[in-house]
């Protein structure tokens, strides 16, 4: 469990970036933060390893105040990937990437091997394994940072913007994949402005706007109010807007994503088309 | 680690008499220390050029930043203690070249502190340095304090993979960085490649003749400046020949490993 409780934060010389914040994040949940540039999202996520502390009030990992531990010891359970997967690739081989992680935190030889060879074959890169990060495409790349996280089995997994610089079907295997690992019982926290992708993930959505907690719920109950999005820079996602225009063919408003929508969308028309007399059809 | 020692080195816009001189007198002033610190392995005289630097600081209102600068530079200050303690000839030494080192770090982080990079380029212009070049070297400048910021995000994303800077013996400290050093450099070279394609996209070099709106004049607070620079390294090059300095005694003997 992650808790944050009445946290506070300013970077030396800087505005308040936290102001009094307050989360709650159980095992096994699947997370969102979402709201404007500047919101503090990847400010309150670098609190959850280490990388910053509280100036007031308190965060702890699994009931561990991170004030008590070194950034090394508090990632040994919470793995933050970083947006850019140019800013922590620098191995010779896409291999040697995964290694570094596991010998930081003291793991075995023949663990190692056998942990970097079972990673790269779920993450679809062993063919790489031995061929310079450096050369692989931008998603490459991105999959390597990734792994280069997973290999150690974080308990707490926080990913920030992963779906920048994605195409559509790189999408989509990334939500498998992080459907996945909620059924492992990890705990998936992602920091993103990509609404469309929420909307088909339906995590728990967090919505920050200046430094503070202004939305807390369901992606459908976030996502389809204006007046929350509004205050957070975002916009309701596509499907959610038609459903919104449609609401007066009795449409439900819990549909957010294009697959409940298409499903839907094909069974009025099939009703539709089922009630009309048979000369008309 | 903390690299905001950088901001040492950053331009911050002031209203005080040193930022408001040419930067060529600056650049003349921040040359002189340079040279008269390289001139001299006195331990005193180095001190005395470290502290006669330190005016202009308060002058220019730059005091804390300047602090920061230098406590950034504590860690390659030790180290070249260190080094020169181990290998070179006596603890008298390292000390002078430590001094050395923050005399001459010290002159730049004022220089860097007080003069814009617009300034910097024009004055580069004016005294006909090629654009391709001025340009080039004020683009360097300006790209300083976003290499601190990707700097310190790769120290943050090592870190958060279990790396720890401070841990281990000398030698492994000095490994503990080549992961920090190698995406800060392929950053490095994506962002100049990505800058040249896109200055190329804007028709950079078209012209072979440049004209600038502003141009710079020297006024007499630049001439004082300049005038002080020449007095102060006559001084220094006198000192060095004809005074007799006293010497620092340590009465310490670091035992020879090599």
């Amino acid at each position: 469990m992650i808790s944050v409780e009445n946290v506070s934060f300013n970077y030396p010389g800087g505005p308040e970036v936290l102001h009094k914040l307050n989360l709650r994040i159980n095992d096994g949940e699947f997370v969102a933060i979402m709201g404007e540039n500047g919101a503090g999202k990847t400010t309150l996520v670098k609190m959850f390893n280490g990388l910053l502390r509280p100036a007031q009030g308190r965060v702890a990992v699994d009931n561990i105040d991170t004030r008590e531990k070194s950034v090394a010891q508090l990632s040994r359970n919470v793995g933050l990937i970083f947006q850019n997967p140019d800013h922590q690739l620098f191995a010779e081989t896409v291999g040697e990437e995964l290694a570094f992680s596991l010998r930081n935190f003291g793991f075995k030889e023949e663990v190692i091997q056998r942990r970097v060879t079972n990673l790269l074959t779920a993450l679809d890169l062993d063919r790489y394994a031995t061929s310079s990060p450096f050369v692989l495409s931008g998603g490459e790349r991105k999959r390597v940072a990734l792994a280069a996280i997973l290999v150690w089995d974080p308990k707490h997994i926080i990913m920030d913007e992963p779906t920048i610089g994605q195409d559509y079907l790189q999408k989509d295997r990334l939500r498998n994949f992080i459907m996945q690992l909620g059924s492992q019982g990890k705990t998936v926290i992602i920091v993103t402005h990509d609404v469309e992708f929420v909307a088909e993930c339906k995590p728990r959505v967090v919505l920050l706007s200046r430094g503070r907690v202004i939305g807390d719920g369901s992606a459908v109950e976030i996502l389809t109010n204006s007046q929350l999005l509004d205050q957070a820079s975002l916009v309701m996602p596509q499907i959610a807007m038609l459903m919104n225009e449609l609401k007066d063919l009795a449409i439900p408003p819990a549909i957010i994503d294009a697959y409940s929508a298409r499903e839907f969308l094909k069974n009025k028309l099939r009703q539709l088309i089922a009630v009309r007399p048979p000369k008309e059809r | 680690m903390s690299l905001k020692f950088v901001e040492g080195f950053k331009f911050t816009r002031i209203d005080s008499p040193i930022h408001k001189l040419d930067p060529r007198a600056k650049f003349i002033l921040t040359l002189g220390f340079f040279a008269a610190s390289l001139m001299f392995t006195n331990v005193y005289a180095l001190l005395i050029i470290f502290v006669a630097q330190i005016p202009g600081v308060l002058l220019a209102k730059t005091v804390s930043r300047w602090l920061r600068s230098m406590r950034g530079g504590l860690f390659l200050g030790v180290f070249i203690f260190a080094m020169n303690a181990i290998f070179g000839t006596s603890l008298v030494s390292s000390l002078a070249f430590t001094l050395r080192f923050f005399a001459i770090m010290s002159s730049f982080s004022f220089f860097f502190m007080t003069t814009s990079a617009d300034d910097l380029g024009l004055a580069l212009e004016q005294v006909h340095v090629p654009y391709s070049i001025s340009f080039t070297f004020t683009t360097a400048v300006r790209l300083v304090p976003t290499m601190a910021i990707d700097a310190q995000t790769v120290v943050d994303a090592q870190r958060s993979r279990g790396l720890e800077l401070d841990k281990g013996n000398f030698i492994k400290r000095i490994k503990n960085y080549i992961p920090i050093l190698i995406p800060l450099i392929i950053s490095a070279i994506r962002r100049s490649v990505e800058l040249a394609e896109a200055l190329e996209s804007r028709a950079f070099g078209a012209t072979e003749e440049r004209t600038s709106i502003v141009t710079l004049t020297m006024r007499l607070p630049d001439y004082l400046v300049v005038l002080a620079t020449i007095i102060g390294l006559a001084l220094a090059v006198y000192v060095y020949f004809r005074v007799p300095l006293p010497t620092l005694v340590i009465p310490v003997q670091i035992p020879r490993i090599f």
